[in-house]
C-alpha cells in the first residue's frame, strides 16, 4: 500500500482529544488579597458585612451584583479610596500579599502605588499631554531619570495597546483622544507606576462595543503580569474576561467561585436568580 | 412574566409536545405491525413531517435564546433542548422505518405471533416516557434510572437477531420477512438509545453533571 | 375639544397670535438690552468728550504743576496706582488664593461655611471702612501716611474676593481628577497644588484680574492711607499719588485746568480697567485643538 503523502500532515496523525486550558491555582501560592471578616460603614450605615475572600494573584477576578450591593465600595476599600468620603469606618483584616493595608502607620498614598485604579468614566488630566498623563504618577513621586521615564512611557502605552496609535502624537492633549483611547490612556497611566494590582471599576460602561472589546482583550493580556479585579454590571463581560467571579448582594459576599461554574451551575439559588436575570 | 421567560416556556412546551408526538409515533408503528394495519402505517409515515418541523422550530427558538446570552439553568436548558429535539426527531425516523417495514411484512403471511418485538417496544417506549417525565417533573434520579435499562434492550435485540438468523438459515423462504423483523428490532434498539441520550441530557440540565459516555463504558466493561 | 396647551395643530388665528406675541417679547428684550448698555455708553461718551483732548504726552510724563499754574500731568498718579496695585497683589493674591484652596480642598463643612460667610460679609464692607482700619493699624502707630498702608488697604480688600473666586473655580474641577491622581498614589498636597490648581489656573488668574480691576478705582481707602502726593514718591513709607485720589482732588478744586485733567485721569483709569478686562477675556478664551 503506497504511503499517501498528505498535504495536511496533521490529519495523518491520531486525533488528540481537545481539553480546556486548566486553571491551575497552586494552593500554596499566596493570594493577592487575603481578606477576613471585613466590614465597612458609611457613617451609621453598614455597607459591607464581614466579607471574607481570597483573591488570587495574576488572575482576573470579577465582582458582580445588583446596584447598591457594595461591589464598588468593596473595590475601593482594596486601595483605601473609600477614605476620600468623610465618615467611613472599617473593621477587619485586609492584606495585600501579606501586608495589612490598614495597619496604623500605613500611608494611603503608598497603598495606592501598589494597587492602581481605573475608573468608570475615563479621566485623563485635561491640562496635560498624552505623555505627561502617562508619566504624571512617576514624576510626582519624584522620578527624574529621563531615560527611565521614556522607557516606562513606551512600555505602559504598549501594555495598554495604545502605543501604535499615539506614538507620533505624544504631545497632543490627553483629552483629544476618543473615549476608548482615553480609557486605555488611563490604564497606561495606572500601569506606569508599576502597581501589583489593577482595580477596574466598570471600565467599559461608558464605551461603545468595539472599544469595549479592545479593553476586554487588553484585560486578558494584563493578567500575565498583574492581578486584576474588575467590577462589572455586565455578566457576559464577567463571563468573558474573568477567571473567578464573586457575587455580592446587599453588602454580603454570596458566592465566589470559578467563573465557568458560577455562570453554568451556581451553587447558591440567589446567584442563580441574579445570573438568570430574575432580579437586580 | 418577561418576554424572555415566555420564550423559555415556549421552548419547554414545544419540547413536550414533540416528545409526546414521538412516543405516539413509535407506539402506533408497533400497533400497525401487530395489527397488520397498512392505513395506520401510512399515517405514521406521513406524520413524521410534524416531528421534522418541531425540530426546526425548537432549534430556531433555541438559537434566538442563545443570542440573548442566557446563563446558568437557562443556558443548560437551551443547550439541552437542541439535543433532545434532535434525539426525538431520530425517534420519529425510527418509527417511520418500523411503519414501512410493517407494510412490507403485511404483504406476506405472518411468520409467528409477535412476542419479543412488542416486549422490546414496550421497554423502549417506557424508557422514552420516563426520560420525558423526568424532564417535566424535574426528577434527575428517575432519568439516571433510565440509563442502565438500555443494556437490557441491547441484549434483547442481540438475542432476537440470533434467533432470526438461525431461523433464516433453516427456512430460506422466510429470509425477507426475517430481515424486515431484524430491521424493526434494530430500530427499537435505537429508540432506546435515544431515550438514554435524552435521559442523560435531563441529568445535565437538573444536576449540571455530564454523565454521558461514562455510563456506556461502565456497561461495556 | 382641545386645550390650547396640547394643541398640536393650532388654528390660523392662534398661530398668528403666537407669532405676534413672540415678536413683541423679542422687541422688549432688545429694548432692555439697549437700556442696559446706555449708561455704559454714556459714561464712555462723556469721558471721551471731556477728557480725550487732554491726553497728550505731557499728561503721561509730567507731575502736577503748583496750584494755579496751567499744564502738568498725572504721571505720578498713574505710576502710583500701578505701584499700589502691585503691592496689593503681593498681599491679596497669596492670602486669597490659599484661602480659596483651603475652602475648596480642606476644612470642615461647618468651619468652611463660617469662613465663606465671613468672606461674603467682608466683600460687602464699604471701602472707606477698610481705609479706616488700616489707618488705625499702619498710619497712626507709625505716624505717617504711606504707600505701604495704601497697598495693604487695597490688598486686604482683594482677599475675600479672590478667596471666593478661587474657591469657585476649584470646585468646578471635577472630583474625578482628584480621584484619578489619588489612585496613582500621589500625596494629597501635590495633587492640590500641581493637578488641581494647574487645571484651574486660568480661572484663578481671571479672579485675580477681576479683583485688581475692582480695587484699581477705589478712592476712599486711599484717603486715610496713601493720602496722595503731588510729587514723585521715592520712599514707600511716604504718601504716594494715585489716580482716583488725584481725580477727586482735582474735581473738587475750583480750577478749570484741573477739571480738564480730572476728566483725562478718569478716562485713563477707565481705559486701564477696560484693558484689564480685555486681558481677562483673552486669557479665558477657549483654545481650539
Amino acid at each position: 500500500m503506497p504511503e499517501v503523502q498528505s498535504a495536511r500532515p496533521e490529519i495523518a496523525t491520531r486525533p488528540t482529544v481537545p481539553t480546556a486550558p486548566p486553571i491551575v491555582t497552586d494552593p500554596e501560592e499566596m493570594p493577592a488579597f487575603d481578606i477576613r471578616d471585613f466590614s465597612l460603614w458609611y457613617g451609621p450605615r453598614q455597607a459591607l458585612h464581614g466579607i471574607s475572600i481570597k483573591i488570587p494573584a495574576k488572575r482576573v477576578t470579577a465582582i458582580i451584583g445588583p446596584s447598591g450591593c457594595g461591589k464598588s465600595t468593596f473595590l475601593r476599600a482594596l486601595n483605601r479610596m473609600h477614605e476620600v468620603t468623610p465618615g467611613t469606618r472599617i473593621q477587619g483584616d485586609l492584606r495585600l500579599f501579606g501586608d495589612n493595608l490598614y495597619a496604623s502607620g500605613v500611608e494611603p498614598a503608598v497603598v495606592r502605588r501598589r494597587v492602581g485604579m481605573v475608573f468608570q468614566k475615563s479621566n485623563p488630566f485635561p491640562t496635560m499631554s498624552i505623555e505627561e498623563n502617562v508619566l504624571v504618577g512617576l514624576r510626582l513621586n519624584g522620578v527624574r531619570d529621563r531615560a527611565f521615564l521614556q522607557q516606562r512611557l513606551q512600555e505602559s502605552l504598549t501594555m495598554a495597546a495604545l502605543w501604535e496609535e499615539v506614538k507620533d502624537h505624544l504631545k497632543r492633549p490627553g483629552i483629544s483622544l476618543s473615549g476608548g483611547q482615553q480609557q486605555r490612556l488611563c490604564i497606561a497611566r495606572a500601569l506606569a507606576v508599576q502597581p501589583e494590582v489593577l482595580l477596574m471599576d466598570e471600565p467599559c460602561s461608558a464605551l461603545d462595543p468595539i472599544a469595549t472589546a479592545k479593553i476586554e482583550e487588553l484585560i486578558q493580556q494584563l493578567r500575565q503580569l498583574y492581578t486584576v479585579v474588575i467590577v462589572t454590571h455586565n455578566m457576559q463581560q464577567a463571563a468573558r474576561c474573568s477567571d473567578k467571579t464573586a457575587f455580592f448582594y446587599m453588602g454580603n459576599l454570596v458566592e465566589f467561585t470559578e467563573t465557568r461554574t458560577l455562570f453554568t451551575k451556581p451553587a447558591n439559588p440567589q446567584t442563580e436568580a441574579y445570573v438568570s436575570g430574575r432580579f437586580g | 412574566m418577561t418576554h424572555y421567560a415566555e420564550e423559555m416556556d415556549r421552548l419547554k412546551e414545544s419540547l413536550l409536545a414533540m416528545a409526546s408526538h414521538a412516543e405516539s409515533a413509535v407506539a402506533r408503528a408497533i400497533r400497525a405491525l401487530v395489527d397488520r394495519d397498512e392505513v395506520l402505517a401510512r399515517q405514521v409515515e406521513a406524520d413524521d413531517n410534524v416531528l421534522d418541523q418541531y425540530e426546526i422550530d425548537i432549534d430556531d427558538i433555541a438559537i434566538h435564546l442563545l443570542a440573548k446570552a442566557p446563563l446558568a439553568t437557562d443556558l443548560r436548558l437551551t443547550a439541552v433542548a437542541m439535543k433532545i429535539s434532535q434525539n426525538l426527531e431520530r425517534v420519529g425516523d425510527c418509527a417511520v422505518t418500523i411503519a414501512r417495514r410493517s407494510v412490507d411484512l403485511g404483504t406476506e403471511p405472518q411468520l409467528k405471533p409477535y412476542v419479543d418485538i412488542p416486549r422490546m417496544a414496550a421497554m423502549s417506549i417506557e424508557m422514552l416516557r420516563d426520560a420525558i417525565t423526568s424532564f417535566i417533573n424535574r426528577e434527575p434520579a428517575k432519568a439516571r434510572a433510565v440509563v442502565p435499562r438500555d443494556s437490557d434492550v441491547d441484549n434483547l435485540n442481540r438475542q432476537l437477531h440470533r434467533e432470526l438468523a438461525s431461523y433464516m438459515v433453516e427456512r430460506p423462504a422466510t429470509i425477507s420477512r426475517c430481515l424486515h423483523l431484524m430491521v424493526i428490532s434494530k430500530s427499537l434498539e435505537r429508540v432506546a438509545d435515544h431515550a438514554t441520550n435524552i435521559a442523560e441530557e435531563v441529568v445535565y440540565l437538573y444536576e449540571a453533571v455530564d454523565i454521558r459516555h461514562s455510563a456506556h463504558k461502565a456497561n461495556e466493561a | 375639544m382641545s386645550t390650547a396647551a396640547f394643541n398640536l395643530r393650532p388654528s390660523g388665528a392662534q398661530q398668528r397670535r403666537r407669532r405676534w406675541t413672540s415678536r413683541l417679547i423679542t422687541l422688549a428684550m432688545g429694548l432692555s438690552a439697549i437700556l442696559v448698555m446706555t449708561p455704559l455708553f454714556l459714561v464712555l461718551y462723556f469721558l471721551i468728550r471731556e477728557g480725550a483732548s487732554s491726553i497728550d504726552w505731557n499728561f503721561f510724563t509730567q507731575i502736577p504743576k503748583p496750584t494755579g499754574e496751567v499744564g502738568g500731568g498725572l504721571a505720578n498718579a498713574i505710576v502710583g496706582t500701578i505701584v499700589l496695585l502691585v503691592m496689593a497683589a503681593c498681599l491679596g493674591v497669596p492670602i486669597g488664593v490659599m484661602g480659596g484652596i483651603y475652602l475648596s480642598e480642606y476644612g470642615t463643612e461647618r468651619g468652611n461655611d463660617g469662613l465663606r460667610f465671613a468672606a461674603d460679609v467682608l466683600n460687602g464692607v464699604p471701602s472707606i471702612v477698610w481705609g479706616m482700619v488700616v489707618y488705625a493699624i499702619l498710619v497712626v502707630p507709625f505716624k505717617t501716611y504711606s504707600a505701604y498702608a495704601g497697598g495693604v488697604a487695597l490688598g486686604l480688600m482683594m482677599v475675600p474676593l479672590i478667596m471666593r473666586t478661587t474657591e469657585e473655580v476649584l470646585l468646578l474641577i471635577p472630583q474625578s481628577y482628584r480621584e484619578a491622581a489619588l489612585a496613582l498614589g500621589i500625596p494629597r498636597w501635590k495633587i492640590i497644588l500641581i493637578v488641581v490648581v494647574k487645571a484651574a489656573l486660568k480661572g484663578i488668574v481671571t479672579g485675580v484680574l477681576i479683583a485688581l480691576a475692582r480695587v484699581a478705582g477705589e478712592t476712599a481707602p486711599l484717603l486715610f492711607t496713601a493720602l496722595g502726593n503731588n510729587f514723585w514718591n521715592h520712599n514707600l513709607k511716604e504718601p504716594i499719588a494715585a489716580l482716583p485720589l488725584q481725580i477727586y482732588a482735582y474735581a473738587i478744586s475750583p480750577y478749570d485746568d484741573w477739571h480738564r485733567q480730572a476728566w483725562a485721569g478718569a478716562l485713563v483709569l477707565v481705559l486701564m480697567i477696560l484693558g484689564t478686562n480685555i486681558g481677562i477675556r483673552f486669557i479665558s478664551r477657549e483654545r481650539r485643538h
